[in-house]
């Protein structure tokens, strides 16, 4: 591992096709504080339980829900610091945008670009991605290479096509949604929406079914406490 | 000599009622020798785009091939065409990275935007956009075409009589310009249809 020479990936394949570093990648979002996202007829809702660790966390200063474009917002489950990466870089990309053809990015394409970064990660061996250049980095034990992302992010926008709802995946795969949930709960969560959601919900609607759904699986998890 | 005198081009856009009209002369010069008689100036990139290029003929051939890269491009990503003013900007861009070593090439792009309303600009060759709501030319012939213009323009005609007066406003001021001229090709854009036309003027 310490050999320069030896420049293999982190995700490298498993017998099985599997790569490992991302299945467990998804157990880390797995195990994140819940996150959702409800399409509706007229806009889309994201929403996530801010569980902080002490009362004494001045809550103002967290921002779990954050904006990338006047019209497009992005919620995560997983690692926060990892989650403030890919927010910045997709800021700089719909902003690059625009600069060239001064017009907001479509929410297909800032997906698809987010999407492209997490895939980077998940390829690029020793080499750095998101550099323009191949470059080995050692550090003190001797590790080279990098880790996918330890999130997954709910993209909400609103453009020319509508309203939109995207699931971007640490492995760097992207799914349209009417309605998802990631993190802690998931399973529950997604059968209380698949209950619930209607195509022609308002959007007044899908906020109070998101909080209802949240409230779901805190309600869930206070019963297995007690 | 100035290298944007070195081919030689005419090149008008003009806003009409819900269409407009792109033209352009025919003649490819080096200098004093005309070569061809039946050159291309204006090009589609897609029905309701049209991008004309006046000045350094090699210059002007190189960008519009980058355009249509570009657009292609943006057509598979994004699963659709570019709306004019979008285009214009794209092309501003381009023009601007070569800020030190630039094209040059003036272009002219015409469209029809959002709910059909027509868009034309003209920018320098290194990409100061300059949008007019009447209409805007390019090339060795500019001077005399921008009175041309001016003395026959009229708001909110028809296509038929837009043709009859960006040919005359063509026609008249390539006779002044001893660079540009040798006919003239038009493209009157509507909603529905592009009408290619091609003018026979002073052959010389």
């Amino acid at each position: 591992m310490g050999d320069s020479q030896y420049s293999f990936s982190l995700t490298t394949f498993s017998p099985s096709g599997k790569l490992v570093q991302i299945e467990h990648a998804l157990t880390a979002v797995g195990s994140g504080q819940t996150s959702l996202g409800i399409k509706a007829a007229n806009g889309v809702v994201i929403a996530t339980e801010k569980k902080l660790p002490s009362i004494l966390v001045d809550e103002a200063s967290v921002q779990k829900i954050q904006v990338l474009t006047p019209n497009i917002g992005v919620v995560y489950s997983g690692m926060g610091p990892d989650s403030r990466v890919l927010v910045r870089k997709s800021r700089k990309q719909a902003e690059q945008y625009h600069r060239l053809y001064k017009e907001s990015i479509p929410v297909t394409q800032l997906v698809r670009e987010t999407a492209a970064v997490m895939q980077e990660f998940t390829q690029s061996g020793s080499g750095r991605p998101m550099l323009g250049w191949l470059q080995t980095i050692l550090d003190f034990n001797g590790n080279c290479g990098v880790r996918p992302f330890g999130v997954s992010l709910l993209v909400a926008g609103f453009d020319d096509n509508g309203p939109q709802l995207y699931q971007v995946d640490p492995s760097g795969s992207y799914f349209s949604w009417k309605a998802s949930a990631m993190g802690k709960n998931v399973s529950n969560a997604k059968t209380f929406l698949e209950k619930r959601y209607t195509d022609d919900m308002e959007l007044d609607d899908a906020v109070h079914t998101a909080i209802l759904t949240l409230k779901e699986g805190y309600m869930h998890l206070k019963l297995l406490f007690f | 000599m100035s290298i944007f005198e070195y081919n030689g081009s005419a090149l008008i856009a003009m806003v009409g009622k819900n269409c407009f009209a792109i033209a352009s002369d025919r003649r490819f010069g080096v200098q004093l020798q005309t070569v061809a008689t039946d050159f291309q100036k204006i090009y589609r990139i897609h029905d309701r785009v049209f991008l004309g290029l006046s000045g350094l003929a090699t210059d002007a051939q190189t960008l519009y091939q980058r355009l249509v890269f570009r657009h292609k491009l943006y057509q598979l990503r994004e699963e659709r065409d570019m709306k004019p003013e979008t285009f214009a900007s794209l092309v501003s861009a381009l023009l601007y990275e070569k800020r030190f070593g630039p094209y040059f090439c003036q272009p002219v792009i015409a469209g029809l935007g959002d709910e059909d309303k027509p868009f034309i600009c003209t920018m320098d060759s290194i990409g100061a956009k300059e949008l007019a709501k009447d209409f805007v030319v390019a090339g060795t012939a500019s001077e005399s075409l921008y009175g041309a213009c001016e003395a026959m323009f009229k708001p909110d005609m028809e296509p038929e009589e837009l043709f009859e007066i960006i040919s005359q406003a063509l026609l008249s001021s390539v006779d002044r310009d001893c660079l540009s001229g040798w006919g003239g090709h038009v493209y009157v854009v509507t909603p529905t249809e592009v009408k290619e036309r091609i003018l026979k003027g002073r052959m010389d």
